[in-house]
Protein backbone atom coordinates (compact mmCIF):
# COMPACT_ATOMS: atom_id res chain seq x y z
CA UNK A 1 0.00 0.00 0.00
CA UNK A 2 1.72 3.16 -1.21
CA UNK A 3 0.33 6.67 -0.92
CA UNK A 4 1.11 9.48 -3.37
CA UNK A 5 0.88 13.18 -2.52
CA UNK A 6 0.64 15.47 -5.54
CA UNK A 7 2.59 18.72 -5.25
CA UNK A 8 1.41 21.65 -7.38
CA UNK A 9 3.13 25.03 -7.49
CA UNK A 10 1.43 26.78 -4.57
CA UNK A 11 0.53 23.63 -2.59
CA UNK A 12 1.34 24.26 1.07
CA UNK A 13 -0.06 21.27 2.96
CA UNK A 14 1.86 18.61 1.01
CA UNK A 15 4.59 18.13 3.63
CA UNK A 16 2.01 17.89 6.43
CA UNK A 17 0.29 15.07 4.53
CA UNK A 18 3.55 13.28 3.80
CA UNK A 19 4.47 13.56 7.50
CA UNK A 20 1.14 12.08 8.60
CA UNK A 21 1.33 9.16 6.15
CA UNK A 22 5.00 8.32 6.75
CA UNK A 23 5.64 9.23 10.37
CA UNK A 24 2.23 8.81 12.01
CA UNK A 25 0.58 6.10 9.90
CA UNK A 26 3.88 4.39 9.09
CA UNK A 27 3.12 3.87 5.40
CA UNK A 28 5.25 4.61 2.33
CA UNK A 29 4.49 7.88 0.64
CA UNK A 30 5.73 9.20 -2.68
CA UNK A 31 5.72 12.92 -3.56
CA UNK A 32 4.35 13.36 -7.10
CA UNK A 33 5.24 16.53 -9.03
CA UNK A 34 2.51 18.27 -11.05
CA UNK A 35 4.51 17.85 -14.27
CA UNK A 36 4.87 14.08 -13.79
CA UNK A 37 3.07 11.74 -16.18
CA UNK A 38 3.09 8.74 -13.86
CA UNK A 39 1.57 7.90 -10.47
CA UNK A 40 4.61 5.65 -9.82
CA UNK A 41 2.58 2.69 -8.66
CA UNK A 42 0.80 4.54 -5.87
CA UNK A 43 -2.43 2.93 -4.64
CA UNK A 44 -3.97 5.95 -2.93
CA UNK A 45 -3.58 9.52 -4.21
CA UNK A 46 -3.83 12.53 -1.89
CA UNK A 47 -4.34 16.06 -3.24
CA UNK A 48 -3.15 18.56 -0.62
CA UNK A 49 -4.36 21.98 0.46
CA UNK A 50 -2.82 25.24 -0.63
CA UNK A 51 -3.19 27.63 -3.52
CA UNK A 52 -2.32 25.63 -6.62
CA UNK A 53 -1.22 27.92 -9.47
CA UNK A 54 -1.96 30.88 -7.19
CA UNK A 55 -5.70 30.06 -7.32
CA UNK A 56 -5.70 32.10 -10.54
CA UNK A 57 -8.99 32.16 -12.47
CA UNK A 58 -10.78 29.91 -9.93
CA UNK A 59 -9.41 27.66 -7.17
CA UNK A 60 -8.29 24.39 -8.75
CA UNK A 61 -9.19 25.40 -12.32
CA UNK A 62 -5.64 25.45 -13.68
CA UNK A 63 -4.41 22.49 -11.61
CA UNK A 64 -7.14 20.38 -13.19
CA UNK A 65 -5.31 20.59 -16.54
CA UNK A 66 -1.81 19.83 -15.20
CA UNK A 67 -0.13 16.67 -16.59
CA UNK A 68 -0.38 14.67 -13.34
CA UNK A 69 -4.12 15.33 -13.10
CA UNK A 70 -4.72 13.55 -16.41
CA UNK A 71 -3.20 10.47 -14.75
CA UNK A 72 -5.21 11.03 -11.55
CA UNK A 73 -8.48 11.35 -13.51
CA UNK A 74 -7.76 8.14 -15.45
CA UNK A 75 -6.82 6.37 -12.18
CA UNK A 76 -10.04 7.53 -10.48
CA UNK A 77 -12.17 6.56 -13.49
CA UNK A 78 -10.81 3.01 -13.12
CA UNK A 79 -11.81 2.95 -9.44
CA UNK A 80 -8.51 4.18 -7.92
CA UNK A 81 -8.67 5.97 -4.56
CA UNK A 82 -8.28 9.76 -4.59
CA UNK A 83 -8.75 12.05 -1.58
CA UNK A 84 -8.60 15.85 -1.88
CA UNK A 85 -8.35 18.14 1.12
CA UNK A 86 -9.25 21.86 0.85
CA UNK A 87 -7.58 22.98 -2.41
CA UNK A 88 -7.47 19.27 -3.30
CA UNK A 89 -11.28 19.15 -2.94
CA UNK A 90 -11.55 22.24 -5.17
CA UNK A 91 -9.36 20.53 -7.81
CA UNK A 92 -11.57 17.42 -7.68
CA UNK A 93 -14.77 19.42 -8.30
CA UNK A 94 -13.09 21.35 -11.12
CA UNK A 95 -12.04 17.97 -12.56
CA UNK A 96 -15.68 16.77 -12.27
CA UNK A 97 -14.45 13.78 -10.27
CA UNK A 98 -16.73 15.13 -7.54
CA UNK A 99 -20.03 16.95 -8.10
CA UNK A 100 -20.63 20.62 -7.24
CA UNK A 101 -18.32 23.58 -6.82
CA UNK A 102 -16.69 25.55 -4.00
CA UNK A 103 -17.66 29.24 -3.99
CA UNK A 104 -16.37 32.26 -2.08
CA UNK A 105 -17.34 32.08 1.58
CA UNK A 106 -20.65 33.81 2.30
CA UNK A 107 -18.88 36.56 4.33
CA UNK A 108 -16.12 36.91 1.69
CA UNK A 109 -13.45 36.34 4.35
CA UNK A 110 -10.67 33.80 4.62
CA UNK A 111 -11.64 31.70 7.65
CA UNK A 112 -9.00 29.88 9.69
CA UNK A 113 -10.38 28.21 12.82
CA UNK A 114 -11.42 24.93 14.42
CA UNK A 115 -14.91 23.81 13.44
CA UNK A 116 -17.15 20.92 14.49
CA UNK A 117 -18.07 18.29 11.93
CA UNK A 118 -20.79 15.67 12.14
CA UNK A 119 -20.06 12.34 10.50
CA UNK A 120 -23.00 11.55 8.22
CA UNK A 121 -22.11 8.03 7.10
CA UNK A 122 -19.67 5.31 8.08
CA UNK A 123 -20.04 3.75 4.63
CA UNK A 124 -16.92 5.28 3.11
CA UNK A 125 -13.24 4.51 3.16
CA UNK A 126 -12.46 7.74 5.00
CA UNK A 127 -15.18 7.44 7.67
CA UNK A 128 -15.27 3.69 8.33
CA UNK A 129 -13.82 4.06 11.85
CA UNK A 130 -16.36 6.76 12.76
CA UNK A 131 -19.93 6.43 13.97
CA UNK A 132 -22.82 8.24 12.30
CA UNK A 133 -23.46 11.36 14.37
CA UNK A 134 -19.93 11.39 15.83
CA UNK A 135 -18.58 14.92 16.22
CA UNK A 136 -15.02 15.79 15.24
CA UNK A 137 -13.09 19.03 15.76
CA UNK A 138 -11.01 19.78 12.68
CA UNK A 139 -9.60 23.12 11.47
CA UNK A 140 -10.66 24.87 8.28
CA UNK A 141 -8.50 27.42 6.42
CA UNK A 142 -10.11 28.66 3.24
CA UNK A 143 -11.63 31.61 1.41
CA UNK A 144 -13.57 29.53 -1.12
CA UNK A 145 -15.25 26.67 0.69
CA UNK A 146 -18.97 27.31 0.21
CA UNK A 147 -20.14 24.04 -1.32
CA UNK A 148 -22.77 24.53 -4.00
CA UNK A 149 -24.64 22.26 -6.41
CA UNK A 150 -28.05 22.25 -8.07
CA UNK A 151 -31.13 20.80 -6.35
CA UNK A 152 -31.05 17.59 -8.38
CA UNK A 153 -27.40 16.93 -7.47
CA UNK A 154 -28.09 17.61 -3.78
CA UNK A 155 -30.94 15.06 -3.80
CA UNK A 156 -28.65 12.54 -5.46
CA UNK A 157 -25.90 13.20 -2.87
CA UNK A 158 -28.42 12.65 -0.07
CA UNK A 159 -30.07 9.60 -1.62
CA UNK A 160 -26.74 7.88 -2.29
CA UNK A 161 -25.28 8.77 1.13
CA UNK A 162 -22.44 10.69 -0.51
CA UNK A 163 -22.40 13.44 2.14
CA UNK A 164 -19.62 12.44 4.54
CA UNK A 165 -19.37 15.46 6.86
CA UNK A 166 -21.58 18.44 7.72
CA UNK A 167 -20.70 21.49 9.80
CA UNK A 168 -22.38 21.32 13.21
CA UNK A 169 -22.26 23.02 16.62
CA UNK A 170 -20.51 21.65 19.71
CA UNK A 171 -23.59 19.62 20.58
CA UNK A 172 -23.50 17.96 17.17
CA UNK A 173 -26.54 19.86 15.86
CA UNK A 174 -26.38 20.91 12.21
CA UNK A 175 -27.47 24.58 12.32
CA UNK A 176 -27.02 27.63 10.13
CA UNK A 177 -25.12 29.35 12.97
CA UNK A 178 -22.57 26.49 12.87
CA UNK A 179 -22.10 26.86 9.11
CA UNK A 180 -18.83 28.81 8.75
CA UNK A 181 -18.95 29.54 5.02
CA UNK A 182 -22.58 29.25 3.91
CA UNK A 183 -22.14 25.79 2.38
CA UNK A 184 -25.31 24.26 0.93
CA UNK A 185 -26.88 21.88 3.49
CA UNK A 186 -23.81 22.57 5.75
CA UNK A 187 -21.80 20.20 3.52
CA UNK A 188 -18.11 19.94 4.50
CA UNK A 189 -17.13 16.74 2.69
CA UNK A 190 -18.52 14.34 0.07
CA UNK A 191 -17.60 11.32 -2.00
CA UNK A 192 -18.50 10.31 -5.55
CA UNK A 193 -21.16 7.77 -6.44
CA UNK A 194 -18.49 5.06 -6.91
CA UNK A 195 -17.21 5.83 -3.37
CA UNK A 196 -13.55 5.92 -4.46
CA UNK A 197 -13.10 9.73 -4.69
CA UNK A 198 -13.36 11.86 -1.54
CA UNK A 199 -13.15 15.58 -0.82
CA UNK A 200 -13.41 17.71 2.29
CA UNK A 201 -12.66 21.36 3.09
CA UNK A 202 -11.43 20.85 6.71
CA UNK A 203 -7.82 19.74 7.27
CA UNK A 204 -7.50 16.37 9.09
CA UNK A 205 -3.72 16.38 8.49
CA UNK A 206 -3.44 19.43 10.77
CA UNK A 207 -4.86 17.53 13.74
CA UNK A 208 -3.44 14.02 13.55
CA UNK A 209 -0.69 14.27 16.13
CA UNK A 210 -0.98 14.48 19.93
CA UNK A 211 1.85 17.04 19.77
CA UNK A 212 -0.67 19.40 18.16
CA UNK A 213 -3.24 18.83 20.89
CA UNK A 214 -5.89 17.22 18.70
CA UNK A 215 -5.95 13.82 17.03
CA UNK A 216 -9.49 13.85 15.58
CA UNK A 217 -8.02 14.02 12.07
CA UNK A 218 -6.13 10.77 12.62
CA UNK A 219 -9.47 8.92 12.78
CA UNK A 220 -9.88 9.68 9.08
CA UNK A 221 -6.44 8.31 8.19
CA UNK A 222 -7.09 5.31 10.49
CA UNK A 223 -10.32 4.73 8.54
CA UNK A 224 -8.38 4.64 5.26
CA UNK A 225 -5.95 2.04 6.59
CA UNK A 226 -8.79 0.11 8.24
CA UNK A 227 -10.75 -0.31 5.01
CA UNK A 228 -8.32 -0.04 2.13
CA UNK A 229 -5.91 -2.51 3.69
CA UNK A 230 -8.70 -4.80 4.89
CA UNK B 1 -6.95 35.93 -39.52
CA UNK B 2 -6.47 37.14 -36.01
CA UNK B 3 -9.49 37.88 -33.86
CA UNK B 4 -9.83 39.36 -30.42
CA UNK B 5 -12.40 37.99 -28.00
CA UNK B 6 -13.93 39.97 -25.16
CA UNK B 7 -15.35 37.49 -22.66
CA UNK B 8 -17.57 38.26 -19.66
CA UNK B 9 -17.83 35.64 -16.93
CA UNK B 10 -20.49 36.30 -14.29
CA UNK B 11 -21.63 34.44 -11.18
CA UNK B 12 -24.93 32.67 -11.85
CA UNK B 13 -27.90 34.95 -11.13
CA UNK B 14 -29.34 32.64 -8.47
CA UNK B 15 -26.08 32.56 -6.49
CA UNK B 16 -25.10 34.88 -3.69
CA UNK B 17 -22.20 37.12 -4.80
CA UNK B 18 -20.56 38.22 -1.53
CA UNK B 19 -18.17 40.61 -3.30
CA UNK B 20 -21.04 42.32 -5.10
CA UNK B 21 -23.04 42.50 -1.90
CA UNK B 22 -20.15 44.23 -0.05
CA UNK B 23 -19.80 46.77 -2.88
CA UNK B 24 -23.58 47.35 -2.93
CA UNK B 25 -23.44 48.12 0.80
CA UNK B 26 -20.57 50.57 0.32
CA UNK B 27 -22.63 52.57 -2.19
CA UNK B 28 -24.50 54.01 0.80
CA UNK B 29 -21.22 55.52 2.01
CA UNK B 30 -20.97 57.38 -1.31
CA UNK B 31 -24.52 58.67 -0.89
CA UNK B 32 -25.48 56.54 -3.88
CA UNK B 33 -28.05 54.39 -2.14
CA UNK B 34 -30.17 54.27 -5.30
CA UNK B 35 -27.57 51.82 -6.68
CA UNK B 36 -28.33 48.22 -5.81
CA UNK B 37 -27.68 44.61 -6.79
CA UNK B 38 -24.00 45.08 -7.77
CA UNK B 39 -22.64 41.81 -9.15
CA UNK B 40 -18.97 41.25 -9.90
CA UNK B 41 -17.55 38.94 -12.53
CA UNK B 42 -14.48 38.81 -14.75
CA UNK B 43 -13.67 40.37 -18.09
CA UNK B 44 -11.16 38.34 -20.12
CA UNK B 45 -9.62 39.31 -23.46
CA UNK B 46 -7.67 36.99 -25.71
CA UNK B 47 -6.41 36.79 -29.27
CA UNK B 48 -7.02 33.84 -31.54
CA UNK B 49 -5.85 32.81 -35.01
CA UNK B 50 -8.59 31.23 -37.15
CA UNK B 51 -9.62 31.05 -40.82
CA UNK B 52 -13.12 32.32 -40.21
CA UNK B 53 -15.06 34.08 -37.51
CA UNK B 54 -17.23 31.03 -36.91
CA UNK B 55 -14.12 28.85 -36.40
CA UNK B 56 -12.78 31.41 -33.93
CA UNK B 57 -16.16 31.47 -32.16
CA UNK B 58 -16.15 27.69 -31.80
CA UNK B 59 -12.66 27.66 -30.24
CA UNK B 60 -13.38 30.53 -27.82
CA UNK B 61 -16.59 28.78 -26.78
CA UNK B 62 -14.60 25.62 -26.06
CA UNK B 63 -12.05 27.59 -24.00
CA UNK B 64 -14.89 29.13 -21.99
CA UNK B 65 -16.61 25.78 -21.42
CA UNK B 66 -13.45 23.90 -20.46
CA UNK B 67 -11.46 26.44 -18.49
CA UNK B 68 -12.48 30.11 -18.41
CA UNK B 69 -15.90 29.59 -16.83
CA UNK B 70 -17.33 26.89 -14.57
CA UNK B 71 -20.96 26.29 -15.65
CA UNK B 72 -21.84 25.03 -12.16
CA UNK B 73 -21.31 28.53 -10.74
CA UNK B 74 -20.90 30.93 -13.67
CA UNK B 75 -22.33 32.03 -17.02
CA UNK B 76 -20.35 33.55 -19.88
CA UNK B 77 -20.88 35.66 -23.00
CA UNK B 78 -18.33 36.91 -25.53
CA UNK B 79 -17.89 39.13 -28.55
CA UNK B 80 -15.36 38.75 -31.36
CA UNK B 81 -13.72 41.46 -33.42
CA UNK B 82 -10.82 41.48 -35.91
CA UNK B 83 -7.58 42.06 -33.95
Amino acid sequence: MKFGVVIFPGSNCDQDLIHVVRDIMGKPCEPLWHKDHSLRGCDFILLPGGFSYGDYLRSGAIARFSPIMQEVIEFADKGGFVFGICNGFQILTESRLLPGALLHNRNHQFICKNVSLRCETDESFITSKLKVGQRLTIPIAHGEGRFHCDAETLTSLQDNRQILFRYCDEQGEVTDAANPNGALDNIAGICNKGRNVFGMMPHPERCSSSLLGNTDGKLIFDSILNTVLA
Amino acid sequence: MKFQAHIDVMPQKALLDPQGRAVTASMKNLSLSEIGNVRIGKHITLEIEADTESAAREKVDLACKKLLANPIMETYTFELSPA
